[in-house]
């Protein structure tokens, strides 16, 4: 599902967010990204949807060398991930019902499916009620939710989430993990960024540890203890 | 099929309701082309009628010739043939003695001065019209070689400058047209990149999510499409309106010789169809030339 081999990222500017990344997550699993601000998590997400091109190494995603894909087959590839980002890109000037059918017209579905399918993802993350509000309506935990309708909506087969509850309080926070863990259970692969240990604590799961740009830890049940914070 | 459908009206959909979302942007853009295309129909107009002008002044400028004295009216008439058949001549009209006299009376309608004048001292002549006015001198000099003809009056230095007005204002027109634009361009250039750096956010997420290109630009070409003819159409009304109202005041002015020429269908057609081609160029191909930068992710 997800490669990475000996991944470098250096920024136009001369940053070296990744020195020699690799890790491999497999079809139907489950794992936490964790690591102090700055050390390259939100990098490795960007890579993982082609939105940057590493300066050296191989990212796979889905069967796919991101490095050697079709400008053309790009989309398609994308409509298999789910990705909520961490600033979370909602359109401002569409409602929350079309910044989440947004993207399932993306990828031409009928209006009948949207109609259905729509509410049903609202209701999963508690937003049913504020379908008609405009993103700048909402608190930062509404958006954020909005944020991660619109990653569960297109059911893809990976979700790669980078802080989804950066911005929500202790037991909404709690809901929406246990709902990753649910779409995980059912067997979409799931990559979770966060930094919030308390939470990953509750979680008897894989967790990857990364720090200035390197792995530095990568186990089950094991939140490395990093200091920078 | 049904698909299709579907995403034809979302592609329609999506490029209006853009519109109004982001509706100062969208504003500008209007003004911007209706602005530019009212300044190019005016010019367009004025060289129009400068041309007109040129036309009506060159066709006035005629070589009166007139014949000796000796020859009786129908040795006057049979010199026509000969005249004719000399180069750049378009035509010649044989004017009497008795016309000549005529006409210059009408001229002073209301005064009886003319009344005992003897016609003896008008001359038979001919009304020459020439092809080019520019050759006005040559012809003058082939004419001379007719010995039967006596004065070859031709006002050279009219001819001369008409000649050299046309020939500026045709080049000054092509010059400030082709400035224009150029001009145009590179505003419409600018406004399309500001409305697309204002979305590049959007766009990303939109390539994010899966989108395919054409996904992303269809919404956009509808949008250029509708802001163009929109700016067009307005502009073509403003200029007609405006050029009508002109044209109208003109009119206290018809003793003089010359009124604003009418906004006729060989005018206003082609003038339509430049600013619908303009404003489709500038809408739909700038569009897609500004969003092509933020499709490369
Ligand atoms: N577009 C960019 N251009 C230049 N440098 C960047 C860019 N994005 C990130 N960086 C730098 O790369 C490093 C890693 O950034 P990244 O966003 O991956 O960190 P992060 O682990 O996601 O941090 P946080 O927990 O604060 O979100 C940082 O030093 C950051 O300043
Ligand atoms: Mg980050």
């Amino acid at each position: 599902m997800i490669r990475m081999v000996d991944v470098f990222k250096e920024y136009s500017n001369g940053v070296k967010a990744l020195k020699g990344v690799s890790f491999e997550l497999n079809a139907g699993e489950f794992a936490f990204l964790v690591g102090p601000s700055g050390s390259g998590k939100s990098t490795i997400i960007s890579l993982l949807v082609g939105e940057i091109a590493p300066t050296d190494g191989l990212v796979i995603v889905n069967g796919q060398d991101m490095d050697n894909i079709k400008m053309r087959k790009m989309p398609y590839l994308r409509r298999t991930i789910g990705t909520i980002f961490q600033n979370f890109r909602l359109i401002e000037y569409k409602s929350v019902y079309e910044n989440v059918a947004f993207a399932m017209r993306v990828i031409g579905a009928a209006n009948r499916d949207i109609r259905q399918r729509v509410p049903y993802v609202l209701e999963l993350v508690g937003l049913e009620y504020k379908a008609k509000s405009k993103p700048d309506e909402l608190s930062g935990g509404e958006q954020q939710r909005v944020a991660i309708a619109r990653a569960l909506v297109n059911n893809p087969k990976l979700i790669i989430a980078d802080e989804p509850t950066g911005n929500l309080d202790p037991a909404r926070s709690l809901e929406i993990l246990l709902l990753l863990k649910k779409i995980n259970e059912l067997g979409t692969t799931v990559l979770v960024v966060t930094h919030e240990k308390p939470l990953v604590d509750q979680f008897s799961q894989r967790v990857i540890a990364i720090d200035g740009g390197r792995i530095v830890s990568d186990a089950m049940d094991r939140y490395y203890n990093y200091e920078s914070q | 099929m049904k698909v299709n459908r579907n995403r034809s009206f979302y592609y329609i959909r999506e490029g209006i309701s853009s519109i109004f979302a982001h509706g100062l942007m969208s504003f500008a853009s209007i003004c911007i082309i209706v602005a530019f295309l009212i300044i190019m129909g005016s010019f367009i107009m004025l060289a129009l009628n400068i041309n007109a002008l040129i036309g009506v002044l060159e066709s006035e400028n005629i070589i009166l010739a007139y014949v000796h004295e000796s020859l009786s009216e129908s040795d006057a008439r049979a010199l026509e043939p000969r005249i004719r058949a000399i180069h750049n001549i378009s035509s010649a009209t044989f004017i009497s003695r008795e016309e000549a006299m005529q006409s210059f009376a009408r001229r002073f309608s209301d005064s009886n001065m003319f009344e005992d004048i003897d016609v003896t001292i008008f001359r038979h002549r001919y009304a020459i019209y020439v092809e080019d006015v520019s050759q006005i001198v040559q012809t003058q000099e082939t004419l001379r070689n007719i010995r039967e003809l006596g004065n070859i009056n031709a006002n050279h230095a009219i001819a001369q400058t008409l000649v050299s007005v046309r020939n500026v204002v045709t080049w000054i027109s092509v010059i400030i047209i082709a400035v224009l634009l150029v001009i145009s361009l590179f505003i419409m250039q600018n406004t399309i990149k500001l409305a697309t750096y204002e979305r590049r956010e959007e766009i990303a997420l939109m390539k994010m999510v899966g989108a395919t290109n054409a996904f992303i630009r269809w919404p956009f070409i509808i949008e250029g499409f509708i802001l163009g003819m929109t700016g067009s159409i307005l502009a073509y009304a403003a200029v007609r309106g405006l050029y009508e109202l002109a044209a109208s005041n003109m009119f206290l002015f018809e003793g003089g010789f010359f009124s604003l020429i009418t906004f006729s269908t060989s005018i206003s057609i082609p003038i339509f169809l430049l600013f619908i081609g303009i404003g489709f160029a500038v809408g739909v191909g700038g569009s897609v030339i500004a969003l092509n930068r933020y499709l490369k992710v």
